[in-house]
C-alpha cells in the first residue's frame, strides 16, 4: 500500500506550469532588462527624436547619416578603424604571451609556478578605471622625467598617451597588461588536459621541446585561441573605460584613440561635442551595426578554430 | 649523454625564469609605485618618484576619509554588489533546478533563449535601458543598478548551475521523495547544499565585473549620495587632479577589497574568473 503510493508519487512528473514558477523570476528580470531593451534598440535605430515623446520613424536615415554625413561619417569611420587596431594589438599580445606564459607555467619541473601565476593575474582583478589612471601617471613625462634622465633612461619620458602617433598603441598595451591573466589561464587549462603519457611517449621517441609544442600542444590550443578571439572581439567592441580613464570620452589627442564605445557614448548618451544633445536613434544605429558585426564575426571565428574537429 | 640533457633542461628553465621575472616586474613595479607614492606628499612624488619616502605620510588617506564621500561610495558599492549577487544566485539556482528536471521541448527552447545572453554585450542596449530606468523612476538611485546586474549574471548562472544539478545522482532526490519531501524542499535540503561550490564560482565570476563596473553608474547616476565607488573615484580624480599622491591613495583604497579577496582565495578566484570568461 505504502509502496504503491510512493511509486505513484515518483511517476507523477510535475506539470509544466509548476516548473515555470521556478523559472519566472529569472525570466522576468532577463526579459525586461536584457532581451527586450536589446531587441528594442534595433527598432530604435529607425527613429529620430531626443526622447520617447517626440519620436519619429525615419527608416534607414540614421545609418545613412552615419556613413555619409561629413561630420559623423568621419568620426564613425575613424572610431571603427581604431577599434580594429585596438583589437588586433590585443589579439597578438594576449595570444603570443598567453601561450608562452602557459607553457612555462605548465612545465612540470618548473619552480615558483603558482607564484608567477598569482602575479600574472593581479591586474585582471583591478577595475579598468584604476589601471587607466595609474598608467596615466606612470606615463606622464613630467612626473619622473628628470629622475629617468639621471639614470640614463631619459628616452622613456615621452608623452606616450599625449602624442597622436603613439596614443592608440599605448592604450592597447595598457589593456594587454591588464587582461593577460585570462588568456594565460585559459591556455593553462587547455595544456593541463594533455595526458601525461602523450608527452612521455613524445620524449621517448626523441621529440624536442619545440616539436612537442607544434605537434601535440598547438592542436589542443587552437580552440582556445578561437575562444580568446571571440572574447577579445566582443569586449573590445565595447571598450570604453580604458579610454575614459586615460584619454577622456573624446578619445584625445584629437580623436586619435576614439573607439566605437566612446563614440557610442558621445552620440547616443552624452551628446556629441558641438551639439551636446544626445541622439538616441543615431546611437542605436551605432549599436545595431556593432551587434551585427559581432554576430557575423563570431560565427566564422568559431568555424575556423573548430573546423578540424 | 644524460648529463648534457639535464644541463640543457636546466638552462631552459633559467630562460623561463628570466621571462617570468621580467613580466612580474612589469606587473609589480606599477603597483609598487602606486602604493609607495600614495604615502608621500604632493611635491615629493616629483622629486623622488621611485624611492621609499623618508617619512611615511598617511595624511592622504585620512583626508580622503574625512573630507570626501568615500565611505558613502564604498557603502553604495557594497550594497549593490551584495544584493545583486544574492538575487542573481537565487534566481539562477531556482531556474536551473527547473531546467535540470523539466524535460520538455519548450524547456529546452527557453533554456537556450536565456543562455543566449552570455554572448550578447548588454551595453549595446544601454540607450533603451536608460529610458526604462527613467520610466521606472530609478535614475539617480543605486536601485537602478541591481536589476541590470542581476540580468547580466543570470545567463551564465543558469548555464553553470543547470550543468551542475544535472550531474547530481537522481537517486538522491528520489530518496527524499520517499521520505515525503516535496519538490521545493528537495531543492532546499538536497540540491542547494550539493551545488555550493558551483554557487560560489558563479558569485565570484560576477563579483569582479559588478564591483568594477563603471558604465552603468556613469550613465544612471549623477547624485553624489548614490554614486558607487568607481564613479566616486572619477569624481575624486577630478577634484585632486593637482595632487597625485591623494589620487594614488584613492586608487589604492578602491583596489584593496577585490585584491584582498583575490590574494586570500586566488585559486577559486582564477577558476571563477576564467570559467566566466570562457563562458562554458
Amino acid at each position: 500500500m505504502e509502496n504503491k503510493k510512493i511509486n505513484k508519487h515518483l511517476s507523477v512528473e510535475p506539470k509544466s506550469w509548476y516548473w515555470m514558477l521556478y523559472i519566472l523570476p529569472a525570466l522576468f528580470v532577463y526579459i525586461i532588462f536584457m532581451a527586450y531593451p536589446l531587441i528594442d534598440s534595433l527598432r530604435l535605430s529607425l527613429y529620430t527624436g531626443s526622447n520617447s515623446l517626440n519620436r519619429e520613424f525615419i527608416g534607414l536615415n540614421n545609418f545613412k547619416k552615419l556613413f555619409t554625413d561629413d561630420f559623423f561619417s568621419l568620426r564613425y569611420k575613424s572610431a571603427f578603424g581604431h577599434t580594429v587596431i585596438f583589437f588586433l594589438i590585443n589579439m597578438i599580445f594576449q595570444n603570443c604571451l598567453g601561450i608562452l606564459f602557459a607553457v612555462i607555467i605548465t612545465t612540470r619541473t618548473m619552480k615558483l609556478k603558482t607564484f608567477y601565476q598569482t602575479i600574472i593575474f593581479i591586474p585582471t582583478t583591478f577595475a579598468v578605471l584604476v589601471t587607466g589612471y595609474l598608467w596615466k601617471l606612470l606615463l606622464n613625462p613630467v612626473w619622473a622625467g628628470e629622475t629617468l634622465s639621471n639614470i640614463g633612461l631619459g628616452f622613456l619620458a615621452q608623452p606616450w598617451l599625449g602624442s597622436k602617433s603613439t596614443a592608440l598603441v599605448t592604450v592597447s598595451l595598457i589593456s594587454c597588461w591588464q587582461w593577460m591573466g585570462i588568456p594565460t589561464m585559459m591556455f593553462v587549462a587547455a595544456l593541463k588536459n594533455i595526458p601525461h603519457d602523450c608527452l612521455e611517449v613524445a620524449s621517448i621517441e626523441g621529440a624536442n621541446a619545440w616539436q612537442t609544442f607544434i605537434k601535440i600542444k598547438v592542436p589542443l590550443i587552437k580552440p582556445v585561441i578561437g575562444m580568446i578571439t571571440i572574447l577579445t572581439f566582443v569586449n573590445n567592441f565595447n571598450a570604453f573605460d580604458i579610454i575614459f580613464a586615460t584619454e577622456t570620452v573624446n578619445g584625445a589627442p584629437n580623436y586619435a584613440t576614439d573607439l566605437l564605445g566612446t563614440f557610442f557614448y558621445r552620440v547616443g548618451i552624452a551628446g556629441e561635442h558641438p551639439i551636446a544633445i544626445a541622439d538616441p536613434g543615431l546611437g542605436a544605429a551605432v549599436a545595431t551595426i556593432t551587434f551585427i558585426v559581432l554576430l557575423l564575426g563570431v560565427i566564422p571565428i568559431l568555424k575556423f578554430t573548430n573546423g578540424d574537429n | 649523454m644524460s648529463k648534457t640533457k639535464s644541463l640543457k633542461k636546466q638552462n631552459r628553465h633559467v630562460f623561463y625564469h628570466v621571462i617570468m621575472f621580467i613580466w612580474s616586474l612589469i606587473v609589480l613595479f606599477p603597483l609598487y609605485v602606486l602604493v609607495i607614492n600614495s604615502l608621500k606628499t604632493r611635491l615629493s612624488i616629483y622629486i623622488n618618484p621611485f624611492g621609499i619616502p623618508k617619512t611615511f605620510n598617511f595624511k592622504n588617506y585620512s583626508t580622503i576619509f574625512k573630507d570626501s564621500d568615500f565611505l558613502i561610495y564604498f557603502k553604495n558599492s557594497f550594497i549593490v554588489v551584495i544584493l545583486s549577487l544574492l538575487v542573481m544566485t537565487i534566481f539562477s539556482a531556482l531556474a536551473a533546478y527547473a531546467f535540470a528536471f523539466w524535460k520538455k521541448r519548450q524547456a529546452r527552447l527557453l533554456f537556450f533563449f536565456m543562455i543566449a545572453g552570455m554572448m550578447l554585450p548588454i551595453k549595446i542596449a544601454s540607450i533603451r535601458i536608460l529610458e526604462i530606468m527613467k520610466f521606472l523612476n530609478l535614475l539617480n538611485t543605486i536601485w537602478s543598478l541591481i536589476p541590470i546586474y542581476v540580468a547580466m549574471g543570470i545567463p551564465i548562472g543558469i548555464f553553470v548551475l543547470t550543468e551542475f544539478i544535472r550531474e547530481i545522482p537522481l537517486e538522491l532526490s528520489q530518496a527524499a521523495i520517499i521520505d515525503g519531501a516535496n519538490r521545493f524542499s528537495i531543492f532546499k535540503m538536497v540540491i542547494v547544499p550539493l551545488i555550493k561550490p558551483a554557487l560560489s564560482t558563479v558569485a565570484i565570476y560576477n563579483l569582479v565585473p559588478f564591483w568594477n563596473d563603471l558604465w552603468f553608474p556613469l550613465i544612471f547616476i549623477s547624485d553624489e549620495k548614490s554614486k558607487t565607488l568607481l564613479l566616486g573615484v572619477t569624481r575624486l580624480f577630478g577634484q585632486y587632479q593637482t595632487d597625485w599622491s591623494k589620487v594614488l591613495a584613492v586608487l589604492t583604497l578602491s583596489a584593496i577589497p577585490v585584491l584582498f579577496l583575490y590574494l586570500t582565495m586566488s585559486k577559486q578566484f582564477i577558476e571563477g574568473v576564467t570559467a566566466g570568461a570562457v563562458k562554458g
